[in-house]
């Protein structure tokens, strides 16, 4: 397995540096110094003078990726690409254009986002479970017909209406929770449990379906059959064969996104004013601040790759016919 | 014995869960009454805070580089420069802040001689300004003001995480060196002040300051000494002086009087050296400890906590000297109970929590709650808060009345407007040749933009149509029919009414284009709309243009564009038409009438004249204007210059937007101020109003949850009592019982 996790490393290196390369050509074949500079210095009285004095200051005043100017090594490394983008393989992410420093902002961000979505994600997914393993239970019952119209439904309809109708219903008609906001603490577990229960909810419809499914195609195997010739119940059948055998599948989509949770989600944490790293890349493009949007689709693309590897490695633990090519 | 034990802990989950479940809707019921929605639970209902929001996170707290409104709603309350405005006289004052007096300037020649104060503006070569500041004023108390702090080593710095870290705090007096020392930062290289370049232009010597300052920089080698602190005191300025502790004096070349407008603004906020040495050590920045992040002021508040994502508290200033409520204001301001507390110490509110809102509808809904203090009208919550009156008169909504709610209006001080190039063959009148007809096609297009109706479908009714490019509270403003644009509107029977297309279409057709079409090659005229791309949301909107334009057969070409583009494309001179707006930086007409003036045209010269407007006329009658006091002939200067405008129509002229502002009942001595943002000083909340309705308005509902929880436990016993007959069921009975 080392000799996998040290290829797969390797790999990683690889596409870090490409991600990083279609970054800066998309972003800089957008957005020039000179409309960054535009952009942070206002719209205003903006002087040529004052445009070159801050392309200075922050290096935007070098060019792009190759410094004809330049002597030996120096043609590649005094460079914008080079300069801002070489130093984040050693995580110093540098500072935002507005001077701020982009690590102490994702380390700030990160935590509430965390404490939205890591609930959203072991509650949600417990639940999906729980209510797919009653449906496969009541398979073609009217019960299993009418929960499939209503998760169809739920998929059909935007989060964007869950998260309105429920700071509408339990916030505005009903006064039982701060309809936006955050703190810390203990506290927080007011701001949070609506934006969970709704993140929750939202999820249901598409998750429950396809874990239904996925236990389905299990308790239609020759084992759950033999298992029911043995004269086991039902329950048995469920909790001890189709729950995990139907857990391998489960795990490829679910381990994938654990690194992700960092990152939060924009609509919640616009709507409910958490102030996590949901809509920091969306500001930030809209701010056109270089500085932050490598950074966060660099982070963005570790813990892709973070949650891929780890999937590959979940496999060899729940399923012991799976070995990783040395 | 799984089997045993999963029906075992079927049937006990049914108990535990019935049982629960009447607990929990028990628990509900009792909760009924109680207040769980608060944001702010943590605070007691009865502390004189103002709650209000903010959408946007401020980039810069740094006076010398702040220059947004976003940013001022937090400097305004932090920063004192030596003006600021009369919170209710209309038209907008000057009235003193940290000083003494309002500076009368005194004139000089070239050969150095004074002149009076009414010599012509053409002999006058310099203004020079003396500044005289309050004696008793002092800074907040900040770290940087012990001497220990500001000689931290790197390791010391990386140890701190907040100003709190740095322990001891101290302050001083406020002195004149303070203000001088601020002005030299707009020269400074690190800073790039976005004002610099203008100032440059009138403070004598801050040009050649700004060189020297970079010569220094650029003998600094290395990152860390680029950073190492510039004591600014060792460098002079020519035209700027401290002559003694608390006094200062400013040279500006020519007669400038709009000085002292900028001289309201927190450009010229005082900065003491020991805060900028302060932040120039080595490790703050990388700490983000630098005065962009924590402002240092004389103001009544300070900056106590600052996290941009989500609250900003601004906490009463300790060594704030008070400051005497306004004892006179505009008439009708008595009646309306603002002057009451004439005479008392400001401020009278001990914390202002900002929290961060950036969707409007928790926005809305938290204020209906009553957990913000006042409110914005968006589009959206337009209909539910306000309705029109039998004259067409804004006023609250029954539902907003019952609350207690007030409404204040006000007409911002800013244009909005569509530009015509004045570079553009067809509708530009630069070419002499094509000029007239140019004029003709542009007059055409102003008569046949409905801007009323814009401002009802858009706007909801929050505008006022422009007739000129000044805005009301501004100087030369006229009310009624004496200001109409006679190009579009004309008078009849005492009323302004806008002029029948059939009028815009004779224009266009001794323009050359009868129904539209070119006379002589028969081609249909198009014209091009640059704007930004926005999306299917401003469909309706450049819908409603095309269709105006479609009135006088004109086809519009919208050309959507990123902002990047159509910047470039305004400042290079390769649009046709776009639309632009100004929000007035002080109140004084020169700071709208500079944006059509000819030497300032973006393309020639980088100036913010965007439509590069070029007249001789009104660039002689702006050049005399621009420099004449207030007064009959500087308002007859104005009425020409805008007659000349009216004529060309280098604008279509837009709108004026009207702010329409919510605040409860609990909220004193509010009236909006389109140029003060220092506006929190003055007024008062009565906490105790605040507390008794927000406990009225949100009594929590727990009954239709415990309903809820009932429905679920009663689905879960049919659901188990399915499963349990399922269980029990044998296959094929009949058989077997035979």
């Amino acid at each position: 397995m080392t000799a996998y996790l040290i290829r797969r490393l390797f790999y990683a290196v690889l596409i870090l540096i490409g991600v990083n390369l279609i970054t800066f050509w998309l972003f800089f074949k957008i957005n020039t110094p000179d409309d960054i500079a535009r952009m942070q210095l206002g719209a205003k009285r903006v002087t040529a003078d004052a445009i070159a004095k801050w392309k200075a200051e922050r290096g935007y005043d070098k060019p792009l990726v190759y410094n004809a100017a330049a002597q030996g090594a120096k043609r590649f490394t005094d460079t914008i690409y080079f300069e801002k983008s070489a130093a984040m393989f050693l995580l110093d992410f540098g500072r935002a254009d507005d001077g701020r420093d982009i690590w102490h902002e994702i380390r700030t961000r990160a935590g509430p986002s965390l404490a939205v979505q890591l609930p959203v994600f072991i509650v949600g997914l417990g639940l999906n479970i729980s209510f797919a393993l009653l449906l496969a239970l009541f398979r073609a019952t009217r019960f299993d017909f009418a929960s499939q119209v209503f998760l169809v439904a739920m998929m059909s309809i935007s989060s964007l209406f869950f998260i309105i109708a429920g700071q509408y219903v339990f916030s505005k008609l009903w006064h039982l929770v701060p309809i936006s906001g955050y703190a810390s603490g203990l506290d927080s577990f007011r701001f949070l449990v609506l934006p969970v229960a709704i993140g929750v909810f939202t999820s249901l419809g598409g998750a429950t379906r396809l874990y239904r499914t996925i236990f389905l195609e299990e308790m239609g195997r020759d084992y759950v059959r033999t298992a029911r010739a043995k004269g086991m119940s039902e329950l048995v059948v469920l909790f001890r064969h189709v729950l995990k055998n139907g857990m391998i599948p489960i795990l490829t989509g679910v381990v994938v996104v654990i690194p992700g949770l960092f990152i939060g989600s924009l609509l919640t944490e616009s709507f409910f004013g958490i102030p996590g790293l949901g809509s920091y890349t969306i500001e930030a493009i809209q701010a056109q601040d270089f500085g932050v949007v490598r950074s966060m689709v660099f982070i963005g693309s570790v813990l892709y790759i973070i949650g891929l590897v780890l999937t590959d490695i979940s496999y060899t633990l729940v399923d012991p016919r799976v070995r990783l090519p040395g | 014995m799984l089997k045993t034990a999963l029906q075992g802990c079927c049937q006990s989950a049914g108990r535990i869960a019935a049982v629960g479940t009447l607990g929990l809707s028990v628990l509900a019921l009792q909760g009924c009454g109680e207040i769980w929605n608060n944001p702010y639970a943590a605070a007691s209902p009865l502390d004189n805070t103002l709650y209000t929001s903010f959408s946007e996170r401020p980039k810069h707290l740094d006076p010398a580089k702040s220059y947004t409104e976003d940013e001022a709603a937090f400097n305004a309350q932090i920063y004192e420069p030596p003006f600021q405005y009369h919170y209710f006289k209309r038209p907008y004052e000057l009235v003193t802040g940290t000083a003494l007096a309002l500076p009368k300037p005194r004139y000089l020649d070239a050969a150095g001689a004074a002149l009076p104060a009414d010599a012509a503006a053409s002999a006058i070569t310099s203004s020079v300004y003396e500044i005289r500041i309050r004696p008793d004023i002092r800074y907040q108390p900040h770290p940087a003001f012990v001497a220990a702090n500001r000689q931290l080593s790197r390791e010391a710095i990386a140890r701190k995480f907040g100003m709190a870290d740095f322990g001891a705090t101290g302050s001083r007096l406020l002195t004149a060196e303070d203000y001088v020392y601020q002005i030299k930062r707009l020269a400074h290289p690190r800073v790039n002040s976005p004002i610099f370049g203008h100032m440059a232009e009138y403070i004598v010597g801050l040009k050649e300051y700004g060189v020297t300052l970079k010569g220094v920089q650029k003998k600094l080698e290395g990152a860390e000494e680029r950073e190492t602190w510039m004591d600014l005191r060792s460098f002079e300025i020519g035209g700027v002086r401290v002559i003694d502790a608390a006094t200062f004096e400013i040279t500006v070349r020519g007669k400038y009087p709009q000085f002292l407008y900028w001289m309201a603004m927190p450009f010229f906020a005082p900065i003491p050296w020991e805060v900028d040495q302060f932040y120039s050590q080595a490790g703050m920045r990388e700490r983000n400890f630098t005065l962009d992040w924590y402002p240092v002021g004389t103001g009544p508040y300070m900056l106590t906590e600052n996290n941009p994502n989500a609250r900003m508290v601004l906490s009463r200033n300790p060594h704030f000297r008070g400051e005497p409520y306004p004892t006179e204001g505009e008439p009708g301001d008595r009646e309306a109970g603002l002057l009451q507390d004439a005479g008392k110490i400001m401020p009278f509110i001990d914390r202002v929590v900002f929290t961060r809102e950036k969707e409007t509808i928790p926005y809305w809904n938290k204020f209906l709650q009553g957990y913000y203090d006042r409110s914005g009208i968006d589009s959206d919550n337009f209909d539910q808060a306000v309705r029109s009156g039998v004259e067409g008169e804004a006023g609250l909504t029954p539902e907003m009345e019952a609350r207690g709610i007030r409404l204040r209006t006000s007409t911002a001080t800013s244009s909005s407007f569509l530009a015509f190039n004045w570079l553009d063959p067809v509708v530009g009148g630069a070419d002499p040749k094509n000029a007239e007809r140019a004029r003709k096609i542009r007059q055409a297009v102003t008569i046949a933009i409905d801007i009323d109706e814009f401002i009802s479908i858009f706007r909801n009714g929050r505008g006022i149509a422009a007739q000129g490019p000044l805005p009301p509270g501004i100087f030369g403003f006229k009310e009624g029919n004496a200001s109409i644009n006679p190009i579009a509107y004309e008078i009849t029977e005492g009323k302004a009414v806008r002029r029948p297309i059939a009028e815009a279409k004779r224009l266009l057709a001794e323009a050359g284009f009868p129904a539209g079409r070119d006379a002589t090659s028969g081609r249909p005229l198009v014209l091009a709309l640059d704007v930004r791309d926005g999306g299917p949301s401003d469909k309706a909107r450049l819908d409603w243009y095309r269709k105006q334009f479609a009135k006088i057969d004109i086809q519009l070409d919208v050309r959507g564009t990123d902002w990047n583009r159509l910047q470039e494309k305004v400042r290079k001179g390769n649009t046709q038409m776009f639309f632009m707006g100004w929000n007035a930086d002080y109140p004084d007409p020169e700071n709208f009438l500079f944006m059509l003036y000819g030497p300032n045209s973006v393309a020639k010269s980088g100036g913010e004249n965007r439509a590069n407007y070029e007249n001789p006329a009104f660039d002689a009658l702006f050049e005399k204007l621009k420099a004449m006091d207030n007064g009959p002939e500087r308002l007859a200067a104005i009425e020409a210059a805008v007659k000349v405008l009216h004529v060309d129509a280098p604008w279509a002229w837009g709108f004026h937007p009207k702010s329409y502002g919510l605040a409860h009942a609990w909220i004193g001595n509010s009236k909006p101020n389109e140029m003060a943002r220092n506006g929190i000083k003055y007024q008062r909340i009565d906490s105790e109003l605040r507390a008794r309705m927000r406990a009225q308005w949100n009594r929590a509902l727990m009954w239709p949850f415990a309903l809820l929880l009932i429905g679920v436990a009663v689905l879960a016993w049919l659901g188990l009592r399915y499963w349990r007959r399922a269980e029990a069921a044998v296959a094929l009975a009949r058989v077997k019982h035979a």
